[in-house]
């Protein structure tokens, strides 16, 4: 009888798997991927490789010397466990944080037009403090621009209602405020020295959400030619909740991460990260194929680097507020050895 | 990556596959990264041939330590290597601009505002 190896479900819990039924779900994972996006499964020893890390009861693992790969830490100086600042200096000194991203709690665009002067004082004095670079994140979060929260009216009530052309034309009137409001946060980020902007979660609202971030990323390229922008994805899939937008000609709706790659890229993004979300009733071998399939093809067309989110909740780590850590060092040795990607 | 646990997040992944930042080599690759939109094979080359080094000592701090020490990149700071008189912080990124030739926003703004431009 085969042997029950301790293995980790995607809401962190443990299951104790067979290495066969390991294997069966990490060819159930790249099938699922393979036929709901269109893209090729994983190759025979791309899934050899992944059935030997996850059919391993070792408590960690890691990629081979020499393979390491820059970690983009978003989210960093968060005020954690000190000032933000000082949570900046920690993850610098303590933590070995390739960059660092200052950012406030609530994480949203809209939140930070209000307080912009005081977040780029702040940028300013703790770039004097550090040496890793540093970046600015928000998550465009068009949401906010819609009733109660904001100005426009929240297409989200419009369409169960049927009423489509308000609730669209709600969304492009938000896209509007969002894409200002990006680039008056880059022109007042990159005026304290900032070295880069992230923007984080970018289709959390569909459409039209991916559609002002790369529109801002269009005019920040163009304004600052050396600002840092990594494009960051909320899913896998950019949903259509407008259904109608398009951009460089390419609509929105229904693209998967290399199409997302390809627009990012065109805008002008310095970095990409595609998201697969995490299915928390699956096997996190189940979780890591089909997040590596999704991803795969990124990795030939890409002229910028590539950093899959590893996060809690994406790229196979499960969703639980304090990820597992054998299960995310497994998340991450199989995108480094299998994708080779540029980051996480 | 989304830093999110410390322990469970950051911490996993530098231990997992992180090129470790300023214990190493990890931030010069990932500026040329974000400043220059370079792929990871591109950017370690580039970094390591200025620096004179090979891309796998890119990652390790036994070498990178003292490679840090020479041009002035800064290096962590603690009690017991305390090391007051070499560059740190918004100095060693002057260092790293011009050694890596690579433009520094906050370097570029210090000059402009302290006249050094």
């Amino acid at each position: 009888m085969e042997a029950r190896i301790p293995t980790r479900m995607g809401d962190g819990s443990i299951a104790r798997m067979t290495r066969s039924e390991i294997r069966a779900d990490v060819e159930a994972g790249t099938e699922a991927a393979a036929s709901r996006a269109k893209v090729p499964r994983l190759e025979t020893d791309e899934i050899d490789h992944v059935v030997d890390v996850y059919a391993s009861a070792a408590r960690f693992t890691g990629v081979d010397l020499g393979d390491e790969v820059i970690l983009s830490c978003d989210g960093t100086g968060m005020k954690t466990h000190a000032t933000r600042q000082q949570d900046m200096q920690s993850y610098e000194q303590w933590m070995g944080a390739d960059l660092v991203e200052l950012c406030v709690g609530d994480y949203s665009l809209k939140v930070v037009r209000t307080i912009l002067p005081y977040e780029a004082q702040c940028l300013h004095d703790a770039q004097l403090q550090m040496v890793v670079p540093m970046q600015y994140g928000v998550m465009p979060n068009l949401g906010l621009y819609s009733k109660p929260d904001g100005p426009c009216d929240n297409w989200n009530e419009l369409l169960p209602l049927a009423r489509i052309d308000e609730a669209r034309a709600a969304e492009e009137a938000a896209i509007e405020m969002a894409v200002s409001d990006m680039v008056n946060l880059a022109d007042a980020m990159w005026e304290a020295g900032a070295d880069g902007l992230d923007w984080d979660t970018t289709g959390a609202s569909g459409d039209p959400e991916f559609l002002a971030a790369l529109r801002a990323t269009e005019i920040v390229r163009k304004k600052y030619p050396t600002m840092g922008v990594e494009l960051g994805m909320a899913g896998e899939f950019v949903l259509g909740t407008h259904s109608q937008l398009e951009y460089d000609g390419v609509r929105l709706a229904g693209l998967w991460p290399r199409e997302q790659m390809r627009l990012a890229q065109k805008a002008g993004a310095t970095m990409f990260g595609p998201v697969v979300n995490t299915n928390t009733g699956k096997s996190c071998a189940w979780n890591i194929s089909r997040a590596l399939t999704l991803i795969k093809p990124c990795m030939s067309e890409a002229t910028i680097p590539i950093h899959p989110n590893t996060g809690m909740g994406v790229g196979a780590t499960p969703m639980f507020v304090h990820p597992p850590v054998d299960a995310a060092c497994r998340s991450a040795k199989c995108f480094v050895d299998i994708l080779k990607i540029d980051g996480l | 990556m989304g830093s999110g646990d410390p322990l469970g997040g950051q911490g996993t992944h530098t231990q997992a596959a992180g090129m470790g930042g300023i214990r190493a080599a990890g931030d010069l690759v990932a500026r040329m990264q974000m400043t220059c939109g370079m792929r990871l094979k591109e950017a370690k080359q580039y970094v390591a041939e200025k620096l004179g080094v090979s891309t796998f000592d890119l990652s390790d701090p036994a070498v990178m330590t003292d490679v840090r020490n020479e041009f002035g990149f800064g290096r962590i700071h603690s009690y017991a290597i305390s090391h007051p008189g070499q560059a740190n912080f918004i100095e060693s990124k002057f260092n790293i601009a011009r050694v890596l030739d690579v433009p520094v926003n906050c370097v570029e703004r210090f000059k402009d505002r302290t006249g050094l431009n």
